[in-house]
C-alpha cells in the first residue's frame, strides 16, 4: 500500500500524543459533515505537493480501513495524515471509551458519525471494592440522549462500572430501533424493571448479558416480557440475578431462539430444568448451569449425561452454584472440548476438581476457588498442558473465617511446572515465597498478566521473613511481555525500583499496602514508558511522589491514589500545572495541609465534569 | 494464617469514611502482641510500636507515628474481590448433604415420607406452616415449658447424636445444622415429649 509522505501531509502532532490510548482528540475536529469528501484524489489542502498524496479515492481508503478492527491500529491510522484521519473516522463502527469522562458525547459523535457499537467504562476500578462512595457519577443517561439523535442506528452498548437507571434503560429500549446487544458489567443504579423495558421493546435483541451488577433484583418478570414471536436471541446471561424467572417462559424462549449460543441461567434453575433446556438447545457454545444440588436417580443421571453429551459445541462452562459431587460426572462428556471452565462459585474439593480435569485436556482458561487447595492445583498442572489463564479466588472471607485451607506457593508452582503456556494469572493465596515466584516465572516466562494477592497485607516471605521485593523483581526481569501487574505482600521501594527498571511494557499497575517512601512511586513513574493505569491504596506515597513526573499523567488514562500521604496543596499544584488533567479529590476537609483521602487524576478533552457530586472536589 | 490479624492503617482507617466492622473496635494489646508472635510478622513499616519483636533493617524508615487506630477492624475493600463475589463467599462444605439441607419428613400414620430443603425456610414459623400444609394438619402453639399445646401432633427431629428432639427448642441455625430427619409424632407419644426431663 502506498503511504503518502508523512512530512508533507501530516497533521502536526506533538510527540507526547503519539502514545495516547485509543481516541486522540487533540486533532482538530471538523464541523459535522455528512457529505463524503470529493472523490478527487488530490487533497483539498493548500499544500503544493499534490503528487505525493494518496492515489486512492476516499471510498477505497475507507473500504480498506473498514477492515481494521483493532483500536490500536485505527488510532495509528488516524495519525498518519488528514486523509487517513478522515477515512478512519468515517469507517469506524465500534468505539471504546476507557474513561467516560475523558471525552464528551458531543465530541465523540462529531468525530465518528457512523458508530454502531459503543463500549463505555465509568468508575475507577477500585469502586468494585467499595472505595468509591455511591453517587459518584458515570451516568450513562447523558450519553444516551446524544446517541438518540446522532447514533439512531446504534446496535450495541457495553457498559462497565457505569450508573444506569431504569429510566435510562427504558429510554434505550425506545430510542434505538435496531438495538441488538446490551452488556452490563459491574454497573449499578437499576432494577429488574429496567431489564423488562429492554425485553419488552427491543425487537431485534440478540444479546442480553447482565453480569455482577449492583441491581435491585425485584422479580424475574423481565424474562416473561419477551414477546411470544421474539426469536433473535443469541446470548442470554442472567446468572447473577437471584429472582426466580418463569421457567415455562424461559423454556419457550429457548425453543424459539434457534440461534441461541450462550445461555447462563441463575442458581434457581434446577438440574431437571437445566436438562430440558439442554435438550432444546444442544448447539450451545457457552452454558452457565444453575444449582446442581438435588438427589439424582440413576435414570436422571444418565439422561443428564446424555444431554451434555449431545452438546457437541460446548466450549465454555460456568455456574455451578451449589454443586454436589454426584453431578460432576454428568459433565464429563461435555468436557472434552472445553476451553474455559469457570468454577469460581463452586467450592470444590481437590479430588472433585482432579476427577473433572482429567476430562478437560483442551482447557485454556480455568477459574476456581481456593477450596481446591494445592492438591487441586497439582491436578491442574498434570491435566491441562494447554492452560493459558488461571484465576484462584478465595472461597471464604479471610476476616470472617480462619483460612485453614486455601492455596499457597506450592499450588502455583505445580501449575507452572505443568502449564508452560500460562500467561495470565490471578492468585489469591495465604502465603508466598520469593523463591517460589522466581521459579514460577522461570517456568512460565511469558506472563502478560501477573496479579498476585497475598491476602494478609504486608506479609513477608513466610520462609525467610524478607520482603517480597525479589519475587516481583523476578517477575519483571523475566517476563518481558508483562502488561499488567498487581503486587502484594511486604514490599519496600526496591520492588518499585525493579518495576521501573525492567517493566518496559507494563500498562496497568495495582499497588496496595506497599512501599517505604516516595521513591517507590517515583521509580515507577519515571521508568514505565507504557504505563496507562496506576491505582494505589494505602501506601506511604506523598506529594513528592505525585508530582515527581506529573507530565506523565497526560499519557496515561488515569491515576488513583487513596489512603496515601498526598495532601490538598499537592493536588492543587498538579491541577494548576496540568490544565488538561481533571484532578478530583474526595477529602474530609479542603485546607491545604489536609490529606487528600482519595485522589483521581485523568486526562480529558471534555474539561472538568459537570456532574460531580458535592463530595468530589475538582481542583 | 491468622484469622484475625492486626492491621495498621492509621493513615486510612481514620480518614476513610467507609468502614466495615463496628466503629471503635479495639483489641487488647496482649492479643496484638500474641498475634504478632504467632505470625512472626515483620513490624509494619509505619508502626514500630506494635510488634517490637523484629527490627526492620532494610526499610527506609519514615517515622510518622500516627495514633494507632483500632486494630483488627476489617479493611474496606480487601481482599480485592467484587462485592457480588464477596456476597457469595461461603464456608467450605465437604459434603453439602451432610449439613442437613434435605431432610426426610415422616408423619405417624401417613403412608409415605416427604423430603424438604431446610434452607428454603427462614425460621421455625415458616417451616411449621409448610409442614402443616404438606400433611394437612395443625400444629399447636409452642411454648418452651410445655412444647406444642392444642393439637395431637408434635414436630420432632433426630439430631446428629441420634436423639429425638422437639422442634423449636434450639436456635434456628443450630437446628438447621443438626437436624437429620423430621418426624411428626401423634398421640400419646407426642404428649410425652412436652414434659421436661
Amino acid at each position: 500500500m502506498y503511504f503518502p509522505s508523512k512530512k508533507k501531509n501530516a497533521v502536526y502532532v506533538s510527540p507526547i500524543k503519539q502514545d495516547i490510548h485509543p481516541i486522540d482528540f487533540s486533532l482538530p475536529t471538523e464541523p459535522m459533515n455528512h457529505k463524503r469528501k470529493n472523490p478527487d484524489p488530490s487533497p483539498d489542502s493548500d499544500e503544493p505537493t499534490t503528487q505525493l498524496s494518496s492515489p486512492f479515492p476516499d471510498e477505497v481508503l475507507e473500504r480498506v480501513l473498514s477492515l481494521l478492527n483493532s483500536r490500536k491500529d485505527r488510532n495509528s491510522v488516524s495519525l498518519v495524515c488528514k486523509d487517513w484521519y478522515d477515512a478512519e473516522r468515517w469507517s469506524r463502527t465500534h468505539v471504546f471509551i476507557g474513561n467516560c469522562y475523558s471525552v464528551s458525547p458531543e465530541i465523540l459523535t462529531r468525530r465518528f458519525p457512523n458508530i454502531r457499537s459503543v463500549t463505555l467504562k465509568g468508575k475507577p476500578r477500585f469502586s468494585d471494592f467499595d472505595l468509591v462512595p455511591p453517587k459518584w457519577g458515570a451516568y450513562v443517561h447523558s450519553w444516551l440522549l446524544v446517541f438518540a439523535t446522532k447514533y439512531h442506528f446504534l446496535e450495541e452498548l457495553r457498559l462497565k462500572r457505569m450508573t444506569v437507571s431504569d429510566e435510562s434503560l427504558k429510554f434505550l429500549a425506545l430510542s434505538f430501533p435496531n438495538f441488538k446487544a446490551l452488556s452490563l458489567l459491574s454497573c449499578d443504579g437499576f432494577s429488574t424493571d429496567g431489564l423488562a423495558s429492554i425485553t419488552t421493546h427491543c425487537k431485534n435483541l440478540t444479546e442480553l448479558d447482565i453480569q455482577e451488577n449492583d441491581i435491585d433484583d425485584k422479580s424475574g418478570k423481565w424474562l416473561s416480557c419477551f414477546p411470544e414471536n421474539f426469536m433473535s436471541l443469541e446470548v442470554l446471561n442472567f446468572a447473577n440475578l437471584n429472582s426466580d424467572v418463569n421457567f415455562k417462559a424461559l423454556e419457550r424462549l429457548v425453543s424459539r431462539c434457534k440461534s441461541l449460543k450462550v445461555l447462563k441461567v441463575n442458581e434457581n434453575i434446577t438440574f431437571k430444568q437445566l436438562h430440558r433446556l439442554l435438550v432444546l438447545a444442544p448447539d450451545l457454545r457457552e452454558l452457565g448451569t444453575g444449582s446442581l444440588l438435588q438427589d439424582l436417580t440413576p435414570r436422571q443421571h444418565s439422561e443428564l449425561k446424555s444431554a451434555f453429551n449431545n452438546c457437541k459445541n460446548l466450549n465454555i462452562l460456568s455456574g455451578f452454584y451449589e454443586v454436589t459431587s454426584i453431578f460432576l460426572p454428568v459433565l464429563y462428556p461435555a468436557c472434552t472440548n472445553l476451553t474455559f471452565l469457570n468454577l469460581s462459585y463452586a467450592a470444590l474439593r481437590s479430588d472433585e476438581l482432579s476427577n473433572l480435569l482429567i476430562h478437560c485436556p483442551l482447557l485454556q482458561r480455568l477459574w476456581v476457588l481456593d477450596s481446591v487447595e494445592d492438591e487441586g492445583l497439582e491436578a491442574v498442572g498434570s491435566n491441562c498442558p494447554l492452560l493459558e489463564e488461571l484465576r484462584v479466588f478465595p472461597a471464604s472471607d479471610p476476616f470472617e473465617d480462619e483460612i485453614l485451607h486455601g492455596v499457597t506457593e506450592t499450588g502455583f508452582l505445580a501449575v507452572s511446572y505443568g502449564c508452560k503456556k500460562l500467561h495470565y494469572v490471578l492468585y489469591f493465596c495465604r502465603q508466598m515465597t520469593n523463591a517460589a515466584v522466581a521459579t514460577i516465572v522461570q517456568n512460565c516466562p511469558d506472563f502478560t498478566h501477573f496479579r498476585l494477592c497475598i491476602m494478609n497485607p504486608r506479609q513477608p516471605d513466610y520462609q525467610t521473613d524478607e520482603p517480597m521485593d525479589e519475587a516481583f523483581g523476578a517477575v519483571v526481569k523475566t517476563c518481558t511481555k508483562l502488561r499488567r501487574l498487581a503486587v502484594s505482600g511486604l514490599l519496600t521501594d526496591l520492588a518499585f525500583e525493579y518495576i521501573g527498571k525492567y517493566a518496559k511494557n507494563l500498562e496497568t499497575l495495582s499497588v496496595a499496602f506497599a512501599g517505604s517512601s516516595d521513591r517507590g512511586m517515583e521509580c515507577v513513574l519515571k521508568g514505565c514508558p507504557k504505563l496507562r493505569k496506576l491505582e494505589i491504596r494505602d501506601c506511604p506515597f506523598g506529594n513528592a511522589a505525585l508530582l515527581s513526573s506529573f507530565r506523565k499523567y497526560e499519557s496515561m488514562r488515569s491515576l488513583w491514589m487513596s489512603g496515601c500521604k498526598v495532601t490538598m496543596d499537592g493536588c492543587r499544584f498538579l491541577a494548576q500545572e496540568m490544565p488538561r488533567l481533571n484532578v478530583e479529590v474526595i477529602s474530609e476537609c479542603g485546607n491545604d495541609g489536609c490529606q487528600a483521602d482519595k485522589l483521581y487524576v485523568y486526562r480529558s478533552v471534555a474539561g472538568p465534569r459537570k456532574d460531580a457530586p458535592p463530595f468530589v472536589l475538582t481542583l | 494464617m491468622e484469622s484475625k490479624v492486626a492491621y495498621q492503617n492509621e493513615l486510612n482507617l481514620k480518614a476513610t469514611e467507609l468502614r466495615l466492622g463496628l466503629p471503635g473496635t479495639d483489641i487488647e494489646s496482649e492479643e496484638q502482641a500474641l498475634s504478632c508472635a504467632r505470625n512472626n510478622k515483620r513490624p509494619l513499616p509505619d508502626n514500630t510500636k506494635e510488634c517490637g519483636l523484629k527490627g526492620s533493617s532494610d526499610d527506609a524508615q519514615h517515622s510518622d507515628h500516627e495514633a494507632a487506630p483500632p486494630a483488627k477492624a476489617q479493611i474496606v475493600g480487601w481482599p480485592p474481590i467484587r462485592s457480588y463475589r464477596k456476597n457469595n463467599l461461603q464456608p467450605k462444605k465437604t459434603e453439602a448433604e451432610a449439613s442437613g439441607i434435605y431432610v426426610k419428613v415422616s408423619m405417624d400414620g401417613a403412608p409415605y415420607l416427604r423430603k424438604i430443603d431446610l434452607r428454603v425456610y427462614k425460621g421455625y414459623p415458616e417451616l411449621l406452616k409448610a409442614l402443616e400444609n404438606m400433611f394437612k394438619f395443625t400444629i399447636g402453639e409452642y411454648s418452651e415449658r410445655e412444647g406444642y399445646k392444642g393439637s395431637e401432633f408434635a414436630p420432632t427431629y433426630e439430631d446428629k447424636d441420634g436423639d429425638w428432639m422437639l422442634v423449636g427448642d434450639v436456635p434456628w441455625d443450630m437446628f438447621m445444622s443438626s437436624c437429620k430427619r423430621l418426624r411428626i409424632m401423634k398421640g400419646s407419644e407426642a404428649r410425652g415429649l412436652g414434659c421436661g426431663v
